[in-house]
């Protein structure tokens, strides 16, 4: 890591180097710029809105008097405080993370099939949520979390060993085959659980709950997540960007393949076991926008993973939004809602002889 | 290496055969395997006579038959599309399977058509499969296709099904819910003779015609240049092949649910028992697809009493474990 910005600073001084960063793509470098400059405000705008938004229009006075000058006695402070701020920031948060831990996946795996749930994530967090409805039902919000945290970490550390105690090392291709059976199998025997204990039906409504029901007790969890997971992803990105181009070009520029795989893994852990447990299924996310994001910035994984963060948070707050407003007052699955804006965009790139993706 | 091939796929056939008979004689009532043999050649009981010839035996013909046919479909897909993760499951064709079904037990519901269900169930299904791989191809196309595109337009379109299939899902009532995540988690049902002759012929034909095709196969795993170089009319191949494994795969989904997993695995074991070669691999992947789906129907119907657990379900938390292993142990 120290050789690497070493390598980097001298870099930027030499006339030589500097002629080839000029060469690079400027207007990849505004693009992402543009994208988290904006990108933050509207975030900061798409808050709001979302606040205000639901049966009884909230005005935006209102809100903000409630964030900064809360009065735990009037009605209306309380129904921002406690339901609809948790559950704005926990889309935006959990859209962050997954986008991120998305684009570190495709980045160490240089699969474009790879996406958070590749590691066997969201099997392990189904199945402790499986068990919890059947053997211990009426646990309180803060258990569930815990379990679905611990369970999606377990799942990840299986998976992870695995593919590293096969033959010949970490591939990605091993990496991403043995996620895909582990996270079958922990799914189908949460399935088996359900079917037996009949909460099929509550499994169900949990992993397509989305961010309903978020409360204001899981916003410190989720900042202590985004405050680790973000810096980590951030710190890695160089990294990444090196392994981005194969192995034998990562070994030979004396990264250290296998705790750069570790470090990065842990990441994707980490952000991806916090929205399993916030939000449940919402698995588009993480597989999509990495895409795009290249398609816009480029391959540098030092722009892709802040870009890819404030677009995924981006589009998860509207479609949080979308969910309240296309059915009222039933809410219609987020996850759901993700994947029918993305699909078209998607499609489009895919035909566009799959130009900026990997 | 000639000897070491003919004593794999013996060992598989004998497993194969073995397994035949323990869920032969296996169930509600157990009959011996003497006294399977005795019915089978037409010396039994006459109540041993009806659950073999009414219940079990159609039941495990279908399961041989939908192995192999998830089998070579998966084999066909991997080969195609040059990448290992690709399966029936990953493009589509399941969710467009699932989809269907899904709508039709949601607009069935108490309404005249459900009575018909047994056979129009598989029909949807079919038809499901086929209209997403024409969508999935038709959105692709562009000069051509190449098999990054078809694979990234494949995971596009299986998101947007799902999207659609768990909005559904939600607005069901219990019954019909129940019966949509035995369904989607992979459950034979439909296990006649009439639905035998049906799947049969579909099976053998396609699954032949695939092998033939086995050095087209071969040479696309090389990449799309030396395709090209070699003198394959790989756009031509390339769309013969894909509807073909369309076909089987919507054949199987159609009376087996979404048993996707085989069609992952079973090409995948089969690659590390016998090496790459299609002619050879084809067979081997269809014998281990057929044993995975027989094994799992023979611990669904016996082990998880009184309520069954879809055999999809048991088929995945067995061939995990024994993919994993095979995962580490070969490079």
């Amino acid at each position: 890591m120290k050789m690497l910005k070493e390598v980097e600073s001298m870099g930027e001084k030499k006339p030589k180097n500097k002629f080839k960063l000029n060469k690079m793509p400027f207007s990849k470098s505004v693009m992402a710029a543009l994208i988290i400059i904006i990108g933050v405000v509207l975030l900061a705008l798409m808050i709001l809105a979302s606040i205000s938004m639901g049966e009884s229009r909230t005005s935006f006075s209102t809100i903000i008097t409630s964030l900064f000058h809360y009065n735990s006695e009037n009605m209306v402070h309380q129904y921002i405080r406690e339901i609809r701020l948790p559950r704005a920031l926990a889309a935006v948060f959990v859209g962050i993370f997954l986008a991120i831990s998305g684009s570190i996946m495709q980045g160490m795996t240089r699969n474009p099939l790879a996406d958070p749930s590749i590691m066997g994530v969201m099997g392990g967090a189904e199945l402790a949520i499986a068990c919890v409805f059947a053997f211990f039902p009426g646990t309180s919000y803060l258990f569930l979390l815990f379990a679905s945290f611990v369970g999606a970490g377990m799942s990840a550390i299986i998976v992870f060993s695995i593919g590293s105690w096969t033959k010949g090392g970490l591939t990605p291709v091993k990496l991403a085959l043995a996620g895909t059976a582990i996270g079958t199998m922990l799914g189908a025997l949460s399935t088996t659980i359900a079917i037996r204990f009949n909460v099929a039906r509550d499994l169900s409504f949990w992993y397509a709950g989305g961010v309903v029901g978020t409360k204001w007790s899981s916003i410190p969890f989720l900042m202590i997540v985004a405050i680790i997971g973000i810096f980590m992803a951030i710190a890695i990105s160089k990294r990444i960007n090196v392994l981005s181009m194969g192995e034998d070009i990562a070994l030979g520029l004396g990264i250290n393949v296998f705790w750069t795989k570790l470090l990065g893994a842990l990441v994707v852990v980490i952000l991806t076991g916090a929205s399993v447990s916030i939000a449940g299924m919402i698995g588009f996310i993480g597989l999509i926008i990495p895409h795009i994001t290249r398609f816009i910035v480029g391959s540098n994984y030092r722009l892709i993973i802040p870009c890819s963060g404030i677009l995924g948070g981006l589009l998860l707050i509207t479609a949080d939004m979308l969910s309240r407003m296309i059915n009222p007052p039933y809410e219609t699955p987020v996850g759901a809602i993700t994947s029918l804006i993305g699909v078209p965009f998607f499609l489009y790139l895919a035909r566009r002889e799959g130009r900026g993706m990997i | 290496m000639k000897k070491r091939l003919i004593l794999i796929f013996i060992t598989l056939f004998l497993l194969l055969i073995a397994v035949f008979f323990i869920n032969l004689s296996l169930g509600t009532i157990s009959i011996s395997p003497k006294a399977v043999i005795a019915t089978l050649a037409g010396f039994g009981t006459k109540q041993e006579d009806i659950v073999l010839f009414s219940f079990r035996l159609p039941r495990i013909v279908i399961a041989l038959l939908i192995g192999i046919g998830l089998a070579i479909s998966g084999t066909i897909l991997q080969g195609i599309t040059n990448n290992d993760l690709a399966d029936p499951g990953i493009l589509g064709i399941n969710t467009g399977a699932g989809l269907s079904v899904v709508m039709f037990i949601f607009f069935s519901e108490n309404t005249v058509v459900n009575s018909f269900s047994t056979f129009l169930m598989p029909l949807a299904a079919f038809v499901g499969a086929l209209v997403a791989m024409f969508l999935i191809y038709f959105l692709a196309w562009k000069n051509g296709i190449t098999p990054k595109r078809l694979i990234l337009v494949g995971i596009g379109i299986n998101s947007a099904f799902s999207a659609i299939l768990i909005i559904f899902q939600l607005k069901m009532t219990n019954q019909s819910f129940s019966q949509v995540i035995t369904w989607l988690s992979g459950d034979l049902w439909g296990t006649n003779w009439g639905f035998v002759v049906a799947i049969l012929p579909w099976i053998i034909l396609l699954g032949s015609f695939v092998w033939i095709k086995g050095r087209s196969l071969n040479i696309m795993r090389l990449g799309d240049e030396i395709a090209v170089g070699m003198g394959l009319k790989l756009e031509r191949e390339r769309r013969i092949l894909l509807f073909t494994a369309a076909a089987l795969a919507g054949a199987c989904v159609a009376f087996g649910g979404g048993l996707a997993f085989i069609g992952l695995i079973a090409p995948h074991l089969a690659r590390r028992i016998v090496g790459p070669l299609h002619q050879i691999m084809l067979p081997a992947a269809a014998l281990i697809g057929a044993l995975i789906l027989l094994v799992g129907d023979t611990i669904s119907r016996n082990f998880f009493g009184p309520s069954e657990i879809p055999v999809g379900l048991i088929v995945s938390i067995i061939g995990a474990p024994y993919f994993v292993y095979l995962l580490i142990k070969t490079a």
